[in-house]
């Protein structure tokens, strides 16, 4: 369910309708840009961000710090694998998860 | 109605070579700027249509005099142990024009393709035209001026024809067919059960443009990209390929329903698995983009001028070589191996560590949201 | 590609799944049998077998697909109402690809199209309001599904219409809601789920909390997955770590697309133009109450089900279906009695062949790996 593709919005089509372009991968396409434009901002403080985008909508913008943060921990993973023999049964503190506990 | 030129420097004399110094004829014009119902008549405008159109494209010297069949003789009649290789096959494309070719274009090298994948030398085209009540004529030349650019470049002629008006809405503006003759030489063996185990796969360059620039280009879902088709002839790069690897096993060109439905028959005719690499195939970042944004999978993809073959494991290399050399093979790569087990079945080794199995696809792929 | 190719790193993939591996040896239940985990969404679905990521994970893990295809739990009843609409004079019928080959009890919209019904693919509902626009001699209806992730676009198109005064637009509203059949499948007795990989994209529009009870009522943990093959993986660890300390968390593994508080702007629209019905069918799990939402009354006109005729059946699943209890990961596709013989892609019988993200569909295509031998070394 939900396809959604990471895509950059570079232009804005239709100011009045929050209208923009996004590019995913050199490929354009038009979409409507509501859910992201957020509280006291206008479309086109939107230009540059990444968003995802789902049937023609940009429905989260992307947040480049949370995902820099997964890679790194699965990176940090990977050379602790490699750099010792016993990672530690303790997981490191799932960065890129809010922890949002019950 | 079916006209065919005589083909004056390959007919036998007696099949009506002109008379040296014989005026050629003078060609009609239509001035009408749409094609009508009348055009498909069998009365004069029929006979101007063709005239303007697609005489005067493909017989611009106006020499050859009509007939209801092309005459034709091989240079040297066939050895002992070549055959004919005949094949037909009908284009419909919309748009007519797209970004890298058109509906003329991909009726020439489709054909071609067809003939150069068994092996065969191309030499001779028919052309059938089904055009749709007003269509404009300017339409029908620029097609008929692309097949002659395309045929002129694979070295073969279009020797016969036949146009049909239809009423509007009873075609979508143009289907073209064309049927291709060519020669199969001696000492090559393509089959499509000849896949042994230990063999290698190759691919002569990226895969699924041609599907996705038509996609785009049909504007349905609303995407632009710079992607543009990969319609080129490849008689030359199969040539260069069978002189370099004479040990090639099969080929096939990979059109409608890409790669994974023609390794999907290979698997099954040879009773082979097949198992390629993902890593190892080529498919450019755009046509991934593509295919993510509208939920498709690339080896299903369309392609007109790319092609599969199957070679010995010890010639691979060789064969890779003889690809790049030609211009239409610069981005080929040895993208996987058969194997004994599944037979019958085409697995992809994922970039991401694992493996799933490629199958066929029952219709044609459709965009999804989930 | 951007946010997709790193998420897609082998190298990053095999130190996750040591540490998979390592978190399997030290749980017990793994001694007697294998863990189960749901992924709810098909997309989630799709990522596993599109990387072939069962055939990574150790035999002590099983993912069991859940019912998270919009197009697999569509009930017969309702596909046939949208042939129907289809089948009305004047109509132009838009709809997303995914739907044109669900079989209803005559046809598909397939197969109304090929008897002449006017159905269009789109990509987005703006492009079935574009459509409007341009014809505006013809009636166009939009047919709506898809779970909370694309109910915002269609809500926001309603609105748009209205904006723009646009008459000749409507929506068949088959939208669903993801929690309460959750809930449904806790609450049947032949399941026995450990835990589940949350769907990140229907998180992104509802946030996190709306799953607390799944931890603090139900005690599994779940985790709000990404689509990336990498995301997929780092949330089965995360809950075979909950797992193995012992703890029933909501987690987020998605934190780059997933706010907590979800999208305001989204529930905003979906609230203005939706409402919850009393209950909703779906194919092969039955009527689940309030799961699915219907067009409020103020946007009345832009409700096709009001503005036309449909006829409304219910329609009893096929009786050979095991489509529920794959569904709730009690059988897996190929213990149905008519997986590959009665019901395959080419003639679907059943809500899980339908769509190429439904379970049986993407065993049968991407096949059962796991009962193929490897054979020799990568090439």
């Amino acid at each position: 369910m939900c396809l959604g593709v990471p895509g950059r919005i570079v232009a804005i089509s239709d100011r009045e309708n929050a209208l923009g372009v996004v590019e995913i991968a050199g490929v354009r396409r038009e979409v409507n840009l509501i859910c992201v434009i957020g509280d006291g901002r206008s479309a086109d403080d939107c230009i540059g961000e990444w968003v995802l985008v789902h049937v023609g909508f940009a429905m989260s913008r992307l947040d480049e710090a949370e995902a820099a943060a997964t890679l790194r921990l699965l990176a940090e993973l990977g050379e602790i694998e490699t750099g010792s023999t016993e990672a530690g049964s303790a997981p490191p503190s799932a960065a890129g998860a809010a922890g949002s506990g019950p | 109605m079916n006209v065919a030129a005589r083909v004056p420097e390959a007919g036998p004399p007696e099949a009506g070579r002109p008379e040296a110094g014989r005026p050629a004829r003078r060609r009609a014009r239509v001035n009408v700027p749409t094609v009508t119902l009348a055009h498909g008549g069998g009365g004069k405008a029929m006979r101007d249509l063709i005239d303007d159109v697609f005489l005067g494209a493909f017989d611009e010297h106006g020499l050859a005099p009509l007939e209801d069949q092309a005459r034709l003789s091989l240079e040297g009649g066939l050895a002992p142990g070549e055959r004919l290789a005949l094949t037909t096959d009908s284009y419909v494309v919309d748009p007519l024009f797209f970004p890298g070719g058109d509906i003329g274009r991909l009726a020439v090298y489709g054909t071609v393709n067809d003939l150069a994948v068994g092996g065969a030398t191309p030499l001779y085209l028919t052309c059938s035209a089904i055009i749709e009540e007003g269509l404009a004529v300017d339409t029908l030349r620029r097609v008929a001026r692309s097949m002659a650019e395309a045929a002129t470049l694979c070295g073969v002629r279009i020797v016969t024809g036949d146009t049909k008006v239809v009423p509007r809405g009873a075609c979508d503006k143009l289907y073209l067919n064309t049927a291709g003759v060519g020669v199969l030489r001696t000492g090559i063996s393509l089959g499509v059960d000849a896949a042994r185990p230990g063999d290698r796969v190759l691919v002569n360059g990226v895969l699924g443009d041609h599907g996705a620039a038509i996609l785009n280009a049909r504007g349905d879902m609303a995407l632009s990209s710079p992607i543009e088709s990969d319609c080129a002839p490849l008689h030359g790069l199969i040539a260069g390929l069978l002189a370099a690897v004479p040990t090639v096993r099969f080929m096939r060109d990979l059109t409608r329903g890409g790669l994974a439905t023609v390794l999907n028959e290979a698997a099954e005719a040879s009773a082979v698995g097949i198992e390629i690499d993902e890593a190892a195939t080529p498919i450019r970042e755009e046509v991934n983009g593509f295919c993510d944004i509208l939920g498709f999978d690339p080896l299903y993809l369309a392609n007109e001028g790319r092609i599969a073959c199957v070679v010995p494991e010890e010639d691979a290399e060789v064969a890779l070589a003889a690809l790049r050399a030609h211009e239409h093979g610069a981005g080929a790569a040895i993208i996987g191996r058969i194997t004994e087990r599944p037979a019958g079945r085409v697995v992809m080794r994922t970039r991401f560590g694992g493996r799933r199995i490629v199958d066929m696809l029952v219709g044609d792929q459709l965009p999804r949201i989930c | 590609m951007k946010y997709v190719d790193e998420f897609r790193d082998p190298d990053k993939a095999r130190a996750l799944l040591r540490e998979i591996e390592k978190s399997v040896a030290r749980i017990d239940t793994c001694r007697h049998r294998p863990l189960a985990l749901m992924e709810v969404c098909g997309g989630h679905t799709h990522t596993i077998f599109k990387f072939g990521i069962e055939t990574m994970l150790p035999d002590a893990i099983e993912l069991v697909h859940g019912p998270g295809c919009p197009v697999c739990v569509l009930p017969i009843g309702r596909v046939d109402d949208c042939v129907a609409l289809a089948e009305t004079p004047g109509v132009i019928l838009a709809t997303f690809g995914d739907a044109m080959r669900v079989p209803g009890s005559k046809k598909s919209l397939m197969q109304a199209r090929a008897d002449g019904a006017d159905v269009r693919m789109v990509y987005s509902p703006l492009d079935a309001l574009r459509l409007a626009r341009d014809n505006p001699d013809r009636e166009v209806v939009f047919f709506g599904l898809g779970f909370e992730t694309t109910m915002p676009s269609t809500a926001l198109t309603v609105l748009q219409a209205e904006r723009e005064g646009i008459g000749n637009f409507s929506l068949y509203c088959n939208h669903i809601t993801i929690i309460p059949t959750i809930k449904a499948i806790l609450d049947s007795p032949d399941v026995e789920l450990d835990g589940f990989i949350g769907p990140g994209h229907v998180s992104m529009v509802i946030g996190a909390r709306p799953y607390r009870f799944i931890a603090e009522r139900y005690r599994r943990p779940l985790v709000i997955a990404g689509f990336e093959p990498l995301d997929v993986l780092q949330s089965v660890w995360m809950v075979l770590k909950q797992i193995e300390q012992g703890r029933c968390e909501i987690e987020n593994q998605y934190g780059r697309i997933v706010p907590d508080d979800g999208n305001r702007a989204a529930l905003e629209a979906v609230e203005r133009v939706f409402e919850l019905r009393e209950q909703f069918e779906w194919r092969g799990l039955g009527s689940i109450d309030r799961s699915g939402v219907r067009v409020r009354s103020a946007y009345a006109r832009y409700d096709a089900e009001r503005r036309f005729a449909v006829p409304s059946l219910r329609i009893a699943d096929p009786e050979a279906c095991q489509c529920g209890e794959v569904l709730r990961g009690a059988i897996k596709p190929r213990h149905c009695k008519v997986f590959g013989t009665a019901c395959t892609p080419e003639t679907p019988l059943g809500a899980l062949m339908v769509s190429s993200e439904g379970a049986c569909a993407a065993y049968y295509r991407y096949g059962d790996l796991d009962r193929i031998p490897a054979e020799g070394a990568p090439a």
